[in-house]
């Protein structure tokens, strides 16, 4: 069973990316720029929070001997694998929206060919997140719309988001040796295989919001790996806090 | 001992912990009702995959046939295929909009971009002229929508497929 160990990896892959996304997301929570953003920023934080919990409910599966909450709240951060665009900030309202409008343009590909692993806990968790992040997707292709096409002032904000944010998107294609044998054998999807379709959909809602897209230049990498910017350690903090301070708390 | 039949009838009692007009057999929540060797085994599938309800379920589900002295039950989580409101029962359907929630509209709102929402008639006067609010409403199942004639805010429930 030595691919177990690979298989682990890539359930981490996933729910961490969902999971501190979710995190991200969170934090919104009372801060929304108006009633409607906030609800739907924290739904949108919710069934992303239900997302990794059915992989990491898998993992302890897998694992045995330990469980979902161990696995979210009890981990450093070299022993996470979401992608380095995930853990980015959440700043001001349209950095939020092109962070997420170019995560969800991923998800929404990647779990549509997803479906189709062999592993049937995976295809399950893929067929449950396409519905939910084609969701996500419309709302933030919208609001990306919205702004860029929206005062002088809004697009010259959110053209300055995408901006930043961009040269943490090409982490999300990355894949590691134990990604490649899984790929192999039809358990895991590799994301180049829909990066074409990625760069249509981000084309073409940049052009209905009148936005230019980034050129390519230096991609941060590295997170396939466990290796994250600063801004994870700090979310940990903030996010493990009450298991680590009180290990097994219940109320 | 009871029979599987007789536990899908109790099990008709247990209000959905959100919606409390429908339960979770009209949601569609309960998948398979199994009794073997006097253990139950039920399988659940929640609607929305982060939905807070799901452990309210397991709790309310288990507690329901305790009062009905039946303590081996085992409810499990099915994950596979996705919940689906064509699962919601046409008497769930009634009921909803009754509570003044718009049942799912049959089509799914595809419509990734571009296209208009569809129109979800207002539970309150059955009027056409409604709006949609926002995707994304008090429960993860739902979106907000507001009636132009009799101005009632109303919540939809989405249609998932």
């Amino acid at each position: 069973m030595e691919n177990k160990e690979a298989l682990i990896n890539y359930c981490l892959r996933l729910g961490d990316s969902s999971l501190i996304l979710g995190q991200r997301m969170a934090e919104w929570c009372s801060n929304g720029p108006i009633l409607e953003e906030d609800i739907a920023m924290t739904n949108i934080s919710l069934d992303l929070f239900g997302q990794s919990r059915m992989l990491y409910s898998y993992i302890a599966e897998l694992e045995g001997g330990t469980n979902e909450d161990e696995i979210a709240f009890r981990r450093n951060e070299r022993e996470f694998f979401n992608t380095l665009i995930s853990e980015r900030p959440n700043g001001h309202f349209g950095d939020t929206i092109a962070r997420n409008f170019l995560i969800d343009a991923f998800s929404f590909h990647y779990y549509k060919q997803l479906v189709k692993s062999n592993n049937e806990v995976i295809s399950a968790f893929a067929e449950k997140s396409l519905k939910e992040v084609t969701y996500h997707l419309r709302h933030s292709s919208e609001w990306m719309i919205r702004l860029g096409d929206g005062t002088e002032e809004s697009k010259i904000k959110i053209q300055n988001a995408l901006n930043k944010v961009w040269k943490y998107s090409d982490d999300m294609f990355d894949v590691n040796d134990g990604d490649k044998s899984l790929i192999e054998s039809g358990i895991a999807v590799n994301p180049e295989e829909i990066k074409e379709a990625w760069n249509e959909t981000i084309t073409s809602v940049l052009k209905r919001a009148k936005l230019t897209r980034p050129e390519d230049g230096y991609f941060h990498k590295g997170s396939r790996n466990g290796v994250h910017s600063e801004y994870l350690g700090h979310l940990l903090t903030e996010m493990q806090y009450l298991q680590r301070a009180y290990p097994d708390a219940k109320w | 001992m009871v029979s599987e039949n007789e536990i899908w009838k109790l099990l008709e009692e247990v209000p959905d912990p959100e919606i409390p007009v429908i339960s979770i057999v009209d949601l569609g929540v309960v998948r398979t009702v199994q009794i073997i060797d006097s253990k139950v085994t039920i399988e659940i599938t929640s609607t929305y995959s982060g939905c807070p309800a799901t452990g309210v379920f397991i709790e309310d589900i288990k507690s329901k046939l305790s009062e009905n002295g039946m303590d081996n039950v085992d409810v499990k989580m099915k994950f596979s295929p996705a919940w689906t409101t064509d699962w919601l029962s046409e008497k769930g359907r009634v009921k909803l909009k009754e509570y003044g929630i718009a049942p799912p509209e049959n089509e799914p709102d595809k419509s990734l971009l571009f296209a208009k929402p569809f129109i979800v008639p207002c539970p309150k006067c059955n009027s056409k002229k409604t709006k949609m609010i926002s995707q994304f409403g008090s429960t993860a199942c739902k979106s907000l929508y507001q009636c132009d004639d009799c101005q009632e805010p109303f919540d939809y429930f989405k249609c998932l497929k």
